[in-house]
C-alpha cells in the first residue's frame, strides 16, 4: 500500500519540486552581486552535475557490481544498471550544455580543454559506450557481464572529475557550496533553493529511472511471446 | 598463475613471430603514420620538435589499436575457448599473459616510432632517451587496459569499430600523461606527477583484470 502510494506520488512530486525550483530560482533569489542573474544557473547545474556523475553513474555501478557478485547476481540488476546508464548519458549531456552556456559569459569560450570539462566529456562518451557495447552482444547473460565489467572500469573516472579541480589547475571553480572546513557558502532562500534542485533533480532521476525500467521489463515480456509465438508457427509447420 | 601467464604471453609472441603481421603489416602502417604526420605539420624544424611527442602518442595509439584487435584476434580461432576451458587455465594468468605478449609488442612498436620519430619529426635523441622508461610503463598501462577491453568487445558485433569507441577515453589520461611526460624529458622539466598517473593505472588496470578476466571468459 505504501510502496503503490509513493510510487504514484514520486511523478507528482518531482513536477512540483521541479516547478519551486523554478519559480524560487527565477523570481524569489537575488541576482548575484558579481554574477548578476547568471548565478541563478547555480539552481540547475549543480543538480544536473550531481545526478549525471554521483546518483545515475553511482546507481548504475553499484547494480553493476551486484550483477557480477554471484550471491546477488540477477537479470533484475542488470535491467537497473543498463536503465540507470541510459539516464546518465542525458544527464552528463545536460550538465555539459548547462555548463556551456554558464561558461560563455563567464570564460569568453563555449568550451575550454579544462580537466573538469574533459574528464565530464570522457565520463560521457564512456556511458554512450557503454550503451554500444550492449548493442554488440545478443547473449543476454554474455552483454550482462561485459557492460557490467564496463560499468566499474567507467567508474573509475568520476573520482577523478570529483577531484579534478584540486589536482590541477582548472578554470572550473572548486567546492562552491561548502568551504574545505565544511563551512556553508551560501545562505538564506539561495541555500534552500539549491537544496530543492538537488533533491528535486534526483528524484527526477528516480522518477526516469523507473519509467524506463517498466518500459525495459515490457520489452523483454514482448520478445519473450515474439519468440514463443515464433517457435509454435515453425512447429505448426513441421506438423503440416 | 605465473607460469601460465609465462606460457600464455609465449604462444602469443610465437605465433606472433611465425606470422609477422607486425614485421609487414603493422610496423609500415606506423611508420607511415608518423610520415604522414609529419607532411600534415610542414617541413617547419621548430614546429616538429614540439609536436613530437603527441604525434608518436597518436601514432603508437593507432598502433596499439590494431595490436589489441590482433591480440584478441587470435583467441578467436575454433576451438581455442574450448581448449582454454578445458585445460582450466586460471583466467588471471591468461590476462597476465595476453598483456605481457601485447606490451612486448608494443614496446618492440615504440622503439621503432621512437626512433621514427628522431629522424622524420626532428626529436632531440638526448630528450627521447630520457622518456624511454615513461614510455615503456605508458605502454605497458596501454596493454592491460586493452587487453581487458579487447576482451570486452571481442567476438560481438561490429568488435573492430566498437574497440576504438571504449578504449580512446580509458587511454586518454595515459596518453596524456606519456605525452606530458615525453615533452618534459624533452624540455627538461619535471617527470614525476605524469609517472604517478600513469603508474596508478597501471596497477589498477593490472588488479582489475586480474579480478575480473574470469567473468568476461566464463561460458
Amino acid at each position: 500500500m505504501m510502496k503503490q502510494l509513493s510510487q504514484r506520488l514520486l511523478g507528482p512530486v518531482t513536477l512540483a519540486l521541479l516547478t519551486l525550483t523554478f519559480w524560487l530560482g527565477m523570481w524569489v533569489t537575488p541576482p548575484d552581486k558579481v554574477q548578476g542573474d547568471l548565478v541563478r544557473l547555480v539552481y540547475v547545474h549543480p543538480a544536473i552535475a550531481w545526478v549525471a556523475l554521483y546518483v545515475s553513474f553511482g546507481t548504475a555501478t553499484i547494480a553493476s557490481a551486484l550483477y557480477l557478485w554471484k550471491r546477488t547476481r540477477s537479470m533484475v540488476m542488470d535491467r537497473v544498471a543498463h536503465c540507470a546508464m541510459e539516464v546518465s548519458v542525458v544527464f552528463i549531456i545536460l550538465t555539459l550544455i548547462t555548463g556551456s552556456i554558464w561558461g560563455r559569459p563567464t570564460w569568453g569560450v563555449w568550451w575550454a580543454w579544462d580537466a573538469r570539462l574533459t574528464s565530464t566529456a570522457i565520463l560521457g562518451v564512456l556511458a554512450v559506450g557503454y550503451l554500444a557495447l550492449r548493442r554488440a552482444n545478443d547473449d543476454p547473460s554474455l552483454r550482462a557481464r561485459r557492460s557490467a565489467v564496463f560499468a566499474i572500469l567507467s567508474a573509475i573516472n568520476v573520482p577523478i572529475i570529483h577531484f579534478s579541480v584540486l589536482w590541477w589547475k582548472t578554470l572550473h571553480q572548486g567546492a562552491t557550496v561548502f568551504t574545505a572546513n565544511r563551512t556553508l557558502l551560501i545562505h538564506g532562500i539561495m541555500a534552500w533553493t539549491l537544496l530543492i534542485s538537488f533533491i528535486a533533480f534526483t528524484l527526477l532521476f528516480f522518477w526516469l529511472l523507473r519509467a524506463r525500467y517498466r518500459l525495459e521489463v515490457s520489452r523483454d515480456q514482448s520478445r519473450s511471446v515474439a519468440l514463443a509465438t515464433s517457435l509454435e508457427m515453425r512447429r505448426r509447420e513441421g506438423a503440416i | 598463475m605465473i607460469r601460465i601467464a609465462w606460457l600464455v604471453a609465449v604462444k602469443d609472441l610465437r605465433i606472433e613471430a611465425r606470422s609477422r603481421v607486425l614485421l609487414w603489416q603493422v610496423l609500415p602502417f606506423g611508420a607511415m603514420a608518423l610520415l604522414l604526420s609529419g607532411l600534415a605539420l610542414g617541413p617547419t624544424h621548430a614546429g616538429h620538435s614540439t609536436a613530437g611527442p603527441g604525434l608518436f602518442y597518436l601514432v603508437t595509439l593507432f598502433v596499439a589499436l590494431l595490436m589489441i584487435n590482433r591480440s584478441q584476434g587470435i583467441e578467436r580461432t575454433p576451438g581455442t575457448r574450448a581448449s582454454v576451458a578445458t585445460l582450466g587455465l586460471d583466467p588471471a594468468g591468461v590476462f597476465l599473459g595476453k598483456t605481457l605478449a601485447l606490451a612486448i609488442e608494443l614496446w618492440v612498436s615504440g622503439v621503432v616510432l621512437l626512433c621514427g620519430a628522431v629522424l622524420v619529426l626532428h626529436t632531440a635523441l638526448h630528450g627521447a632517451l630520457l622518456a624511454l622508461p615513461s614510455i615503456i610503463v605508458t605502454l605497458g598501462a596501454m596493454a592491460a587496459a586493452g587487453t581487458l577491453y579487447g576482451a570486452l568487445t571481442s567476438g560481438g558485433e561490429g568488435a573492430a569499430t566498437l574497440l576504438p569507441v571504449l578504449t580512446l577515453p580509458a587511454f586518454a589520461p595515459l596518453l596524456i600523461s606519456g605525452e606530458r611526460s615525453f615533452s618534459a624529458a624533452l624540455n627538461h622539466g619535471a617527470l614525476w606527477q605524469w609517472w604517478v598517473i600513469v603508474v596508478v593505472a597501471l596497477v589498477a588496470y593490472l588488479g582489475v583484470g586480474i579480478l575480473l578476466y574470469g567473468v568476461l571468459e566464463e561460458s
